[in-house]
């Protein structure tokens, strides 16, 4: 099968004021369609300007990359944004939710911006409906993002990456706010969506106890891939879950740590 | 995204922050509500003009001896000894000529009993009430039998009868004396009020002109002819007389008029100017606010696009295009100057409502200003909404989903 992500000599150069910051220095990967990839490493390796283009947040200084087919590395910022809109579900460390709308309404903000399949507010309820049911939060939907818990809002995000239906799902950090039960439970979303539905998912952390979630594990230093490999014992977050300690009754209404996106008269 | 879509989110985001929204479009309110009042008002103003001057009659035409810009001595209209009875009596027999009047200006204590009074002393013709359309209210006007024999009768202004004779009393067949001659009241003029230039027309007495030239004043020339044209089209008949009285007058070809031709559209032109310069100056104050009420929509916007830079990030993650974003804030901009614009507008009407019925000034709003005020609150937004959007249209999302 072809791969659904190949990126070839990916460089990526900054300059900040007189300093250039050489970010990626000729990366190489290739992601099949179903895997679950982790990439690590410490800060300012790289992980982070690997993850911003192949988000199509960004472009590469140098080398290609070829998302589900397409080359994607010379693509115009309008062009990219149809590609994140269709191809690609982001999932933040901060959540990123629109404060004052409801958990319904975050959901369906990709789809308002997706200009080819104009969509009829009955479906978008609809996708939305099932993107919020399969990260378990169906009876949620009515909810503001500060009447959820963290790991309630990462998953009303999760949702929204879900909703449009996306070839990869990208996460950065996504359990960078979260403590380990609640971080253990966006994790067995993120192996139930992968092995259920075969998304492509591309985590990206730090913590390698997360990162051994994957089925293979990418680390990088100094803008290059140094260790890609299998995972050899995956974790199982599912099991890791019954093994712990019954869950704390649940808190609702809880203000989590990480403010939602402030909203100020915002939008949908 | 579709604008119906975009017009939904912008409505929903303004209606968020209901206070903020209200302060923002205050500006606009009270920019076009201005606009509107200023223009309805001038506007009044002028109608009440062409009222005026459509009531005065609009064929009128008064030739008063001397001119303005003559060399020498100048002296006003009607000063000097070159208009005749004769004159006037050769400009009847002009085309296009319909009534004439010839008038001498007198003004004099007037005494009846134990009552005086000081007014204008019209010597005129037998001709004035027909060129005025003017009715006796009592008694009659003067004859020619009066004017040829220079008789001592007079017929009262509305104001001189109440103040000789107390309102609402008959004085024909009085005798007043005017400059210690006795004067037989023939009759009273109907009211008419005053002037466009504020002069009341009723302070007068009219006596025949060969009665104020040979028994008032002794001389032989009179002041000015009044005369009413045919037709409104005053123009040709005006440039006729001018003719007639420089070859009357013997004057040649460079020799300046030694008279002066006006036309009642003239006179009125001159103050219809004149409000429609103040009306431009008050709408232009007006408009100030406006550009002021702007200037407070693109404030409001740039805090806006600075507080939502993360949201503005997400959006563009998420597959929101530039242009989605320019949109989106332009169309907040539009949607709080129109609406802004709209209560602008009801607020015009209702101030001018007030002016009307308060302080008794007459106001007409035009349908024009209602669409050029609309005009301008869009614009406004579109103008002063495009800069902060076109901020946030270019933000890096990269940057702005890591902006704290």
């Amino acid at each position: 099968m072809a791969p659904v992500i190949q990126i070839r000599d990916l460089v990526k150069t900054y300059h900040v004021g007189e300093v250039t910051v050489r970010a990626l220095r000729g990366a190489n990967l290739d992601v099949e369609p179903g895997e679950f990839v982790s990439v690590t490493g410490p800060s300012g390796s790289g992980k982070s300007t690997l993850m911003h283009i192949l988000g199509c947040l960004d472009r590469p200084t140098s080398g290609t990359y070829i998302l589900d087919g397409k080359d994607v590395s010379r693509m115009s910022k309008d062009e990219l944004a149809i590609i994140r809109n269709r191809k690609i579900g982001f999932v933040f460390q901060g959540f990123n939710l629109l404060s004052r709308t409801t958990a319904l309404d975050n959901v369906e903000l990709p789809m308002l911006y997706n200009g080819a399949e104009k969509l009829k507010t009955a479906e978008r309820h609809e996708r939305a409906m099932e993107a919020l049911k399969a990260v378990g939060l169906g009876d949620r939907f009515h909810h503001f993002p500060n009447q959820l818990s963290g790991g309630q809002q990462q998953r009303v995000a999760i949702a929204r990456a879900l909703v449009s239906r996306p070839t990869i799902l990208l996460a950065d950090e996504p359990t960078g706010n979260l403590d380990t039960r609640t971080s253990i439970e966006v994790m067995d979303i993120f192996q139930r969506l992968n092995a259920e539905r075969g998304i492509t998912v591309l985590l990206i952390t730090h913590e390698m106890d997360i990162a051994e979630h994957g089925t293979r594990l990418v680390r990088f230093r100094d803008g290059r891939i140094q260790i890609d490999q299998k995972v050899a014992k995956r974790r199982n977050a599912a099991e890791e879950l019954a093994a712990l300690p019954p869950p704390e009754p649940e808190v609702p209404f809880l203000p989590s740590d990480e403010a939602p996106v402030e909203h100020h008269g915002g939008v949908v | 995204m579709s604008i119906f879509m975009t017009l939904v989110i912008a409505l929903k985001a303004l209606s968020r922050n209901k206070m903020r929204t209200m302060l923002t479009m205050l500006g606009m309110i009270i920019g076009v509500g201005a606009v509107i009042t200023m223009v309805a008002l001038g506007k009044g103003a002028q109608s009440t003009i062409e009222e005026q001057v459509k009531a005065a009659g609009t064929n009128l035409i008064t030739v008063m001896a001397g001119n303005f810009t003559q060399g020498g001595v100048r002296q006003g209209g009607g000063m000097s000894t070159t208009l005749t009875p004769e004159d006037a009596e050769a400009l009847r027999q002009l085309p296009g000529v319909q009534y004439l009047a010839a008038g001498v200006n007198s003004r004099a204590q007037l005494v009846a009993g134990n009552q005086n009074w000081s007014s204008q002393i019209q010597g005129t013709d037998v001709e004035l009430p027909l060129i005025r359309n003017w009715p006796a209210k009592y008694g009659s006007f003067f004859t020619s039998q009066d004017v040829q024999s220079a008789a001592k009768v007079c017929v009262l202004g509305q104001t001189v009868a109440d103040n000789l004779f107390g309102p609402d009393a008959d004085p024909t067949g009085q005798i007043i004396r005017i400059k210690n001659q006795p004067f037989k009241v023939l009759g009273v003029m109907a009211p008419k009020g005053s002037t466009g230039f504020g002069q009341d027309q009723d302070d007068a007495v009219y006596v025949p002109y060969t009665t104020v030239q040979k028994k008032l004043q002794g001389i032989q020339h009179i002041n000015q002819i009044q005369i009413s044209a045919e037709t409104p089209e005053t123009a040709p008949v005006s440039a006729a007389i001018s003719e007639a009285l420089r070859a009357r007058h013997k004057l040649m070809g460079s020799d300046p008029d030694d008279f002066m031709v006006r036309t009642q559209e003239e006179m009125a032109s001159v103050r219809t100017e004149t409000t429609k310069t103040m009306t431009t100056l008050l709408a232009a104050i007006a408009g100030v606010s406006l550009l002021v009420g702007g200037i407070g929509i693109m404030n409001i916007m740039l805090v806006s696009v600075t507080e939502r830079t993360r949201e503005i990030g997400l959006r563009m993650a998420i597959g929101a295009r530039g242009k989605d974003v320019l949109m989106q804030f332009l169309v907040e901009a539009v949607v709080l100057s129109l609406f802004g614009g709209l209560l602008g507008i009801a607020m015009g009407y209702g101030l001018s409502a007030a002016a009307e019925k308060f302080l008794e000034w007459p106001t007409s709003i035009p349908p024009n200003a209602i669409g050029m005020a609309f005009g301008f609150a869009a614009g406004t937004g579109v103008f002063f909404g495009f800069y902060p959007a076109k901020k946030a249209a270019g933000l890096d999302p990269i940057e702005a989903l890591r902006f704290e």
